[in-house]
């Protein structure tokens, strides 16, 4: 079985543990380790990463990197995931699991820098990197081997120390056949791992395994599967096309697929947007109408200064709520006609709330353009509105002068937080 | 309660009072018609919470006064299968007793609810009071109702603004209404009492009821409203609805002044061959591309998948000495405006992408405003 130090990035000849040239033990062997192309790459802890990266004291400690006294956690060290914390999980939560943790606030240009700079190691690798968010992303190695002269696995090895040297930070590579097994690998073996599934185990590797493995089989799905009987893949996945449509639906079919561990997804390197969005958590729960549309302006205007930055236009909005009891609730209008202007999202969104608001305590707000339009054709008025033009000009002007002067120097009244 | 009525003159009023009812009502008690009989009346009520119809029909024989309410739509129908020249009994014996409907052999047993759970519309102080030859109400809500939008994030756009106005120096009762794409604005001169009269948002639901209610009479309806409340007294019927509480656009900005392509074209032409050259579209929309030159009109479309259509208006149907253009609009939005247009259809012009101004050659106190598309 072919096998590769991960060290020097020689090929190990087969039955030796450690690499004979260098002494490591760390070494990756499978069968098919110099024929798959597919890697998911993922950054281990990433921002919580960084913060240890620029404050070695911290190296022994547990790290949370997130927000304020009632955000959630953006994420921690693998020292603080020993005492259960994960990331998306409420702060307080996790100070409760963790309470000697080193809690430090998000940083996202630093981040964001770093990020960079990986993605930059990436594209050096192939044209075909698909970032998926800010710390993880899919590439195709695929017909690289004769520039590289070493096979994708040495490549990734190579690329995995140069990560380690260059940024500080260490990753955790899947390599497989497809999208689908590059993710489920790459979250075998963390951190700092390297987890090859072939193409050809795939489908035994995954027919033990609980129906929730697959990405998009969240909690309601699960106990729906769960109700027909379905709780590990390999019952999915020995579904005919036409039992699985009848059983689940349209997207019954594609389950079952992807429980064999099939996903024909190509690795796209232009991603499109599909959706845009701001939020807030707000330091104490809030019920009161105006002091939930002061945080909705801010978040309107966040939300058209990004689609801004995009080059995109709004063809309707989502309002987004989060209870005091973590109970989601989202709501959508549609838009006469796209716009990218704050106003118009806020008119669009504030009946939502107003709705929405009938007492109960909420603890976010957020505001998300969906369906997105291209932004061409934004904000030109129509006969009910012929003051779409102005509205357009006059926000251009704020956002001009904050450009010069600062975020503060021209703020709506409407932003302002309501008098105690 | 029991009385007897003619089936004709029961069904005339249900059919009246019963369509403002909600098929599907989360609060059974809107299901029902209130039913109040005495001194040779009878009168019916429904209401949805937002619209109120009341109706007095007389000639009732009331053998003893009382209340009570039915469902409206089961009433409705069981009236209607009636033979024609039945005479109907209605006997409800009080509280939870069913209400017994006879006539000839056939009889039923319809379920109540209590009088007391049936809402009713306080009015308010209606302050403002004017009357309407019922001809001239029809033209007010037939020439402005198709443009009523249905989108909820400008939900003052859901209905018929009605305002007091000047016009060249003359006042006017005018109605609007605009979903963006096209605007009709509609003046008839200024009825007594109308002067002060707050401009208000009449609801489409409202709208439709009225036009079916004014559909059977020549005569004057009264009119009777506040800022957030409106009444018509159409004969015996009373419509009561809330209005909307929004702002109407300043419509008045984007009505063009200064467009001077002047088209003339005869309506039954141009009407038929805007529908003719549309069907070839596969799209929703079915845009309509207009060529103009020297007294020649090219109406045109086409269909990536299914090919393209024309047809020529020239000569005796068509009037035009401006410059060549061409411009693009939504099929079904030229004919919503034709349909309200008896011979002759003046379009002006400013240039292939402004708003187009649209008159009946023969009636000036009608104006719709049509955005173009891109063809």
């Amino acid at each position: 079985m072919p096998a590769l130090c991960r060290d020097c990035f020689r090929e190990v000849p087969e039955a030796r543990a450690a690499c004979p040239a260098c002494g490591s033990r760390r070494l990756v062997r499978h069968a098919e380790l110099f024929s798959l192309t597919v890697a998911h790459i993922d950054c281990d802890a990433f921002y919580a990463s960084i913060e240890k990266r620029d404050r070695p004291e911290l190296l022994a400690l547990p790290v949370i990197v997130g927000g304020g006294k009632r955000g959630v956690v953006a994420a921690a060290c693998y020292i603080a995931r020993t005492r259960g914390v994960r990331s998306a999980m409420p702060m307080f939560k996790a100070l409760r699991l963790c309470p000697d943790a080193v809690v430090i606030k998000p940083d996202m240009a630093k981040y964001a820098a770093a990020a960079r700079q990986i993605r930059g190691l990436m594209e050096g690798l192939t044209p075909l990197v698909q970032p998926l968010s800010i710390d993880e992303a899919v590439l195709d190695l695929r017909g690289t081997a004769a520039l590289h002269r070493a096979p994708p696995a040495a490549v990734l090895a190579r690329f995995a120390r140069a990560v380690e040297r260059e940024v500080g930070v260490t990753v955790s590579i899947g390599l497989a056949a497809n999208r689908l097994m590059a993710k489920l690998a790459a979250e075998r073996d963390k951190p700092r791992g390297f987890a090859v599934i072939g193409a050809g185990e795939a489908p035994a590797w995954l027919a033990p395994q609980p129906v929730t493995l697959l990405p998009g089989v969240g909690p309601a799905l699960a106990r729906k599967l769960e109700a027909a009987g379905f709780t590990r893949l390999g019952q999915l996945a020995a579904l005919t096309p036409i039992e699985a449509a009848r059983r689940f639906g349209e997207d019954g079919p594609g389950l079952a697929a992807r429980a064999r561990g099939e996903d024909s997804r190509p690795v796209n390197p232009e991603r499109e947007t599909k959706s845009i969005s701001a939020e807030t958590t707000f330091d104490r729960d809030l019920a009161a109408i105006p002091d939930l549309e002061a945080p909705l302006w801010r978040m309107c205007e966040k939300l058209a200064r990004r689609l801004r930055e995009k080059e995109l236009a709004a063809a309707g909005v989502v309002l987004k709520l989060k209870t005091a009891g973590f109970a989601l609730r989202t709501r959508n209008a549609r838009l006469p006609s796209p716009t990218r202007l704050p106003e118009t999202l806020f008119a669009a969104a504030r009946p939502l709330l107003l709705r929405e608001a009938d007492g109960t305590p909420f603890r976010l707000i957020g505001i998300g353009a969906q369906p997105l339009a291209p932004a061409t054709g934004a904000d030109r008025g129509d006969l009910a509105d012929p003051e779409a033009p102005r509205r357009a000009a006059r926000w251009q002007a704020v956002e001009a002068l904050r450009a010069r002067f600062g975020e503060a120097a021209v703020v709506q009244g409407r932003g302002l937080k309501p008098r105690a | 309660m029991k009385f007897t009525v003619e089936r004709a003159i029961l069904l005339k009023a249900l059919a009246h009072v019963q369509s403002v009812v909600e098929r599907r009502n989360t609060i059974p008690i809107l299901a029902n018609v209130l039913l109040s009989a005495g001194d040779g009346i009878l009168k019916l009520t429904a209401t949805d919470m937002e619209i109120a119809v009341v109706e007095e029909v007389p000639g009732v024989q009331v053998a003893r006064p009382g209340r009570t309410t039915a469902p409206a739509a089961t009433l409705y129908e069981i009236v209607r299968k009636l033979p024609d020249g039945a005479k109907v009994e209605l006997d409800h014996a009080g509280g939870d007793a069913a209400l017994k409907l006879r006539a000839g052999r056939f009889n039923t047993d319809l379920s109540v609810l209590p009088v007391e759970d049936f809402p009713s519309m306080t009015e308010g102080k209606l302050p403002h009071g004017f009357s309407l030859p019922a001809g001239q109400l029809r033209e007010l809500v037939d020439r402005t109702r198709f443009a009523i939008s249905t989108e909820e994030t400008r939900y003052y756009l859901n209905g018929i603004y009605l305002h007091a106005t000047e016009s060249d120096g003359v006042q006017v009762l005018r109605a609007v209404a605009t979903d963006g794409h096209r605007l009709a604005r509609v003046e008839e001169p200024l009825p007594d009492g109308a002067a002060g009269i707050p401009g208000v948002i009449i609801p489409r639901k409202t709208v439709n009821e009225l036009r079916k209610l004014a559909e059977e009479t020549q005569d004057e309806i009264a009119i009777r409203l506040s800022d957030t409340k409106i009444r018509f007294d159409i004969g015996a019927v009373q419509l009561t609805s809330k209005l909307i509480d929004g702002t109407f656009p300043e419509y008045e900005r984007v009505i063009p002044r200064g467009n001077d392509k002047v088209l003339r074209v005869s309506k039954k032409e141009f009407a038929e061959a805007v529908g003719r050259v549309a069907a070839i579209s596969s799209e929703r929309s079915r845009p309509v591309k207009l060529s103009l030159d020297r007294n020649h009109l090219l109406l045109s479309a086409s269909s990536a998948e299914q090919g393209q259509a024309q047809e020529e208006l020239d000569g005796e149907v068509v009037q035009y000495d401006s410059s060549p253009l061409e411009i693009g609009f939504q099929a079904r939005y030229l004919n919503d405006i034709t349909d309200q247009i008896t011979e002759s259809v003046e379009f002006r012009f400013a240039d292939g992408s402004a708003p187009t101004v649209v008159t009946d050659a023969a009636k000036p106190e009608a104006l719709y405003v049509l955005m173009p598309m891109r063809v």
